[in-house]
């Protein structure tokens, strides 16, 4: 029973650091339709600059702010100077963005080493919480509050806020969005940016519970890709469910299924887009 | 008409080198290189068969790569002998690319090719993961390459052979595939998917036919890799690899024949010289990448012919002017 419980924790807890992950993966991804393969590497650059501060005694929340800072300089950065050159030209964006990958991975194991960094979770972050009886940390907890509140900040953002009808209309239509007066270009920048940043606080908030090793890059990205085509492109609501779902399917097939666990995971997407491959949010595109 | 006999004698040409190349390198060294770049120029034209052809990006490719070395290694280590080994491994290949094509054909453009990057990382997570059935990390060894004929392999000249067999099969039959009827059809998905539709053609069926077919050509260079390697690990099949493939499809050009033989050809030159300089070849493959698609998004075959022919115009165009400037241009025309 007890074992069960761990592990549901463990799902949810898993389930809100992918929504952090996925969240900038659906609005790189789903909104401006960037084939962005640098994601999971924005999300190790995050956890290893978030370890390194937390290592010099930084405090938890201050490292996850200049992480997330730094990243947001980095996306907007290389939206501006690279990709911006190959608007709206999927292949040479995914090659140019494969090719960052690469870089950052080697760059991160000349910086850090081959070695894994488990930073110990934050002083303040670290009892457990008793509810009804039954104790779970609070940090796991910590975790999933943090990606709701993201969850509904963008939700707010996107739906809600001017900003948001803004960007919304640039994707929808970048020419007419221009003649009335908005700043796509700027926007674009701006939302790339907000994608990298949740990716490396992804990356510090996930530091303590996964550790950082060369490699979580690219085991990263194909989470993120599977919960944005379970969840539907460009959905938030889809992204939020599919970190779920995939946060328990992975907790729970590691403990049932050790040697499929990784496989398993991509189970369920097969599946969808087989049968629903807009996918379980997603508005069909004509 | 001499624009044709210079072509064949252009191939006629490049044939005789490569058949005489062992003889004038000598160095087994330079001849396994050699080897090396045939076997990945046949995974390279396959692949670009997708990229060049069909306008279907794949980024799993590996994993269709990989699945028959995997199927060969496993037979061999099982005790079974070559000639059941190497068939069944382009079977399995020819049933994954089937499952490969049903699935990615699911979508086109970047979808396809986010697609195909999650089977190939489904691939890789069987081969890394699953280790009571891939031997995990730790890979599988081949004992022995195969002996056709009673011709043994073992010496990197007489692979080097067998390797050149099957790639200038791999370009004759890709050359019939591209320029047939069928290659026709398979262009006019690329370009105007609706319109082939709208025509009577079965844009599925085409697209799948030509996964399977490329699915076939990248389990033989497969097969061609462990036997040359004779050794399979996750390695083999990870996105790195698929990757390296791509950039060779690129880099050199994709939709030409010669275009990923050339890109093959650099890429397994280069990774060769910087491993034997630097650890950083990921460094090296990323700002390539970069370099060639801010600069050359053509490719290295064409791109360079781009530029050859702007410069080639620059300069007439300077010298006409200043041959006007001399105040005799009219009388020239």
């Amino acid at each position: 029973m007890s074992l069960w419980l761990t592990l549901a924790v463990n799902s949810i807890a898993l389930g809100g650091l992918l929504f952090l992950l996925s969240s900038g993966f659906s609005l790189i991804f789903g909104l401006m339709r960037i084939p962005n393969l640098m994601h999971g590497s924005f999300f190790m650059l995050g956890a290893y600059l978030g370890v390194t501060l937390l290592a010099r005694g930084v405090n938890f929340w201050v490292a996850a702010l200049v992480s997330t800072a730094a990243l947001a300089l980095i996306g907007g950065l290389i939206e501006r100077v690279l990709l911006r050159r190959l608007a709206g030209d999927p292949l040479p964006q995914v090659l140019l963005t494969l090719g960052g990958a690469f870089i950052v991975a080697d760059l991160c194991l000349l910086l850090w080493t081959g070695d894994p960094w488990q930073p110990g979770t934050p002083e303040h972050l670290r009892g457990v919480v008793q509810v009804a009886g039954l104790y779970f940390p609070l940090f796991r907890l910590v975790i999933v509050a943090v990606g709701l509140i993201v969850a509904i900040a963008l939700w707010l953002l996107v739906d809600w806020t001017r900003l948001g009808a803004k960007i919304r209309a640039g994707v929808d239509d970048a020419a007419i969005a221009r003649v009335v007066g908005i700043k796509v270009s700027q926007l674009f920048t701006l939302v790339f940016a907000l994608g990298a940043a949740l990716a490396g606080f992804g990356g510090v908030m996930g530091a303590p519970y996964l550790s950082v090793y060369p490699g979580l890059d690219f085991e990263m990205l194909p989470l993120a890709l599977i919960v944005v085509i379970l969840g539907g492109t460009g959905s938030l609501l889809g992204a939020l469910v599919g970190s779920f779902l995939i946060g328990f399917l992975y907790n729970f097939g590691q403990a049932m299924f050790p040697d499929l666990a990784y496989v398993i995971l991509f189970l369920p997407m097969l599946v969808i887009l087989v049968l629903r491959p807009q996918g379980l949010f997603g508005k069909v595109v004509p | 008409m001499s624009h044709r006999n210079a072509q064949y004698a252009a191939r006629a040409l490049a044939i005789a080198v490569l058949v005489s190349l062992p003889v004038w390198i000598g160095n087994s060294y330079y001849i396994n290189i050699a080897s090396q770049i045939l076997i990945w120029a046949v995974l390279a034209l396959a692949l670009n068969l997708l990229v060049g052809y069909a306008g279907l990006t794949s980024l799993g490719h590996a994993s269709l790569f990989g699945i028959g070395g995997y199927a060969a290694a496993m037979m061999l280590a099982a005790g079974h002998g070559h000639a059941l080994a190497v068939p069944v491994a382009l079977i399995v290949t020819l049933l994954a690319s089937a499952v490969f094509a049903v699935l990615a054909l699911r979508a086109t453009g970047i979808g396809f090719l986010m697609i195909t990057l999650a089977i190939g990382q489904i691939l890789w997570g069987i081969a890394y993961r699953w280790a009571s059935l891939t031997n995990g990390d730790n890979g599988i060894s081949v004992s022995s390459r195969p002996a056709p004929f009673g011709l043994s392999l073992a010496a990197a000249p007489a692979f080097y052979y067998a390797t050149l067999l099957v790639f200038l099969l791999a370009v004759a039959s890709m050359a019939v595939f591209v320029r047939s009827p069928f290659g026709a059809s398979l262009v006019g998905t690329r370009d105007q998917a609706r319109r082939m539709t709208a025509l009577g053609y079965n844009v599925w069926l085409i697209r799948f036919l030509t996964i399977l077919f490329s699915g076939f050509w990248s389990g033989v260079a497969g097969l061609l890799f462990i036997y040359y390697n004779q050794f399979i690990s996750p390695q083999v099949v990870a996105l790195t690899t698929s990757a390296e493939a791509l950039l060779m499809v690129i880099s050199g050009g994709s939709g030409t024949l010669l275009g990923p033989i050339v890109g093959a050809a650099i890429v397994v030159v280069m990774k060769n010289v910087v491993s034997a300089y630097i650890e950083r070849w990921n460094l090296v493959l990323g700002v390539i990448f970069i370099l060639i698609i801010s600069f050359m998004p053509e490719g290295l075959v064409p791109g360079s012919v781009r530029l050859w022919r702007a410069g080639w115009q620059a300069l007439r165009g300077k010298n006409v002017a200043t041959a006007r400037a001399a105040g005799a241009p009219e009388a020239s025309r």
